[in-house]
């Protein structure tokens, strides 16, 4: 991607910001988050979580209940309705204008602002040049694909050097390969443009590869905000742990500086009496001679680069495991897993 | 070749029985207006003389037709392109229950609202004897069919998030709604254009009532020729009335055509 359109991202700053429907439906509960100048932040949760709700009071699409404040920089933009933000919004189904081409569209942010057609066709060119479909220029919507659609979106909204670049779930309607590519190139193009961006998805793996941070968010409220590492690795509560990728959670005994787990003992730093550890699939081994706990094999699915192996142990715990591609397990099979306190992961 | 079997043949004669019932007393009827004498029939020649005469007696009628149809669609798409959009935009009970009424006009005799309207403005001398008050009747009739058609096309598309769209990019409200919602309805505007504008054309029920003997619209000559004027004449005013009314919907098509390009 080009190195020469660069865009200063101006800081976010949301003070107490709350949003309750007519009605008295709760749909965020007050909010204070700060994201700094050209940072990345994606927020994700299941639907209803308030994700949504926060990007549109940031887009000035919905106002925050009264006392809810919304900064961009220094500017209070909290009574500025989205027109006057100067934000570029990337939406779900795209909301490109069917009554005109792509470059029309491209144009139309530089139109209302009464840029003389030259110029804005010019740089209507360069924006679809950048997002590599200058060749589309001439094309109506409706014969475009998904992912050019969401390329003419994102040109349409980075066109008018936007101070925030907001985007709802973008790549949601796409199949799974094409979002894959334009996730990677999504990733690229906020890393060159150093524009703030807040990205909404309820996908994980969006989350992890694009954010600076992410913050995930549960019934309204900010379960975890962190890295993709700290979500990742130091979940704040079950919740965060169970939906930022996949958790086993074992239940033993702690006396003594070990933990009786199933028949194995393991050293454990933590407080004597019944103790809970959560591990991550890829924390658990396959093992013979050396195995702390047997199952059988419940599903064994292929994935290609792994193999994820649903192990149910003799002591009731139910695990799920990965194992490398190539290993041969099936259905029914016995097996010995092997754990690792030095990865085992606490609330 | 397809062979086609005894149903295509039996759905062919119906829909051409059809076309005949409908097409063949139009066409009787305009060539009454072209012959000499009716009674007698075609061999007694074809002439001009009765759409000549037509012309010298109701050519104001079709002037005054044309007039209040151009303006009551103004006002139509004025009144209703708006309405249409509040309506699709809100949200709750009382819009939807709007829309419902919205048939009402409709399912109301014309000659029930022309009362309405005689009984309301009747003692309003100049406002009754004027041409806008047929005006005001053709309005009050046809805003429904501006308002549903335009709703059907806004309800079809994602008008919120098109709105959005626009407003992101900083668009004012002005500047969205000419620039993306009044384009993106186009069909729907058209096809209440088109409505409005033969319906108002051809309104007799409401403008019967309504009419002085000097706001006499075509329909209404058109009912006063055949009541009193030789059949040849009145045919001749329907020959008149065709040619008037299709080029002019022609028109209408060519412009929303043009308009959606």
């Amino acid at each position: 991607m080009s190195g020469s359109f660069h865009l200063d991202g101006v800081p976010i700053r949301l003070e107490g910001c709350a949003r309750t429907y007519d009605g008295g439906v709760r749909a965020l509960e007050p909010l204070d988050l700060s994201i700094a100048g050209g940072e990345t932040v994606v927020f994700l949760g299941p639907s209803g979580c308030g994700k949504t709700t926060t990007l549109r009071l940031i887009a000035g699409l919905e106002s925050p209940d009264p006392g809810g404040r919304v900064w961009f920089g220094d500017d209070d933009v909290t009574r500025l309705p989205i027109e006057r933000r100067n934000v570029g919004m990337v939406f779900q189904s795209y909301a490109l204008f069917p009554n005109m081409s792509v470059a029309d569209n491209v144009a139309y942010g530089l139109r209302v602002r009464g840029v003389a057609t030259a110029e804005r066709r010019r740089r209507a060119g360069e924006m679809l040049e950048l997002m590599r479909i200058g060749d589309l220029a001439g094309r109506r919507i409706d014969q475009l694909s998904g992912g050019q659609r969401q390329r003419v979106a994102l040109a349409r909204a980075l066109v008018v050097r936007p101070r925030v670049l907001l985007l709802d779930e973008p790549l949601t309607a796409l199949d799974a390969k094409l979002r894959d590519s334009l996730r990677l190139e999504i990733d690229r193009l906020l890393r060159t443009l150093g524009v703030t961006a807040v990205y909404v998805t309820h996908d994980q793996a969006e989350a992890m590869a694009l954010g600076d941070r992410i913050v995930v968010m549960a019934r309204g409220r900010v379960a975890q905000v962190g890295t993709p590492r700290e979500i990742y690795y130091r979940p704040a509560d079950a919740f965060v742990a169970e939906f930022v990728g996949t958790m086993n959670r074992l239940h033993g005994q702690a006396a003594d500086g070990m933990l009786a787990l199933g028949g194995a003992a393991l050293p454990w730093a933590g407080p004597a009496g019944p103790a809970e550890v959560l591990v991550r699939p890829e924390d658990v081994a396959l093992a013979d001679a050396d195995a702390h706990l047997r199952g059988s094999v419940a599903a064994a699915v292929f994935l290609g680069d792994r193999t994820r192996v649903v192990v149910e142990t003799a002591c009731g715990h139910t695990l799920t495991v990965d194992a490398a591609g190539r290993a041969a397990v099936a259905r029914g099979d016995t097996v010995g897993l092997r754990l690792d306190p030095a990865r085992f992961l606490s609330l | 070749m397809r062979r086609y079997g005894p149903a295509f043949w039996a759905q062919l004669s119906f829909t051409l029985l059809v076309c005949a019932l409908l097409v063949v007393p139009v066409v009787l009827s305009m060539a009454a207006g072209l012959t000499v004498n009716y009674f007698v029939g075609i061999r007694s020649g074809l002439t001009l003389r009765w759409v000549a005469e037509v012309w010298a007696l109701y050519a104001d009628t079709i002037r005054l037709s044309l007039g209040i149809a151009v303006a009551c669609l103004a006002c139509t798409l004025v009144l209703g392109v708006p309405a249409a959009y509040v309506l699709a935009r809100a949200k709750g009970p009382v819009a939807r229950a709007i829309e419902e009424l919205l048939v009402m006009p409709v399912a109301v005799p014309g000659l029930a609202t022309a009362l309405a309207l005689i009984v309301t403005y009747g003692g309003a001398g100049d406002f009754r004897r004027s041409w806008l008050f047929i005006l005001v009747g053709h309005v009050l009739f046809t805003l429904p069919f501006m308002v549903r058609a335009v709703l059907a096309v806004m309800t079809s598309i994602d008008l919120k998030t098109l709105e959005e769209g626009a407003a992101s990019l900083g668009a004012s409200f002005v500047q969205r709604f000419f620039q993306v919602v009044v384009p993106n309805c186009a069909s729907g505007i058209l096809a209440g254009s088109l409505m409005v504008f033969t319906l108002s054309v051809g309104e007799f029920n409401l403008t019967w009532l309504l009419h002085t003997p000097l706001t006499k619209t075509l329909p209404v000559g058109l009912a006063d020729s055949y009541a009193s004027m030789r059949i040849e004449i009145g045919s001749a005013y329907t020959l008149v009335f065709f040619l008037m009314i299709i080029p002019s919907l022609i028109l209408l098509q060519l412009l929303g055509r043009r308009g959606r390009r």
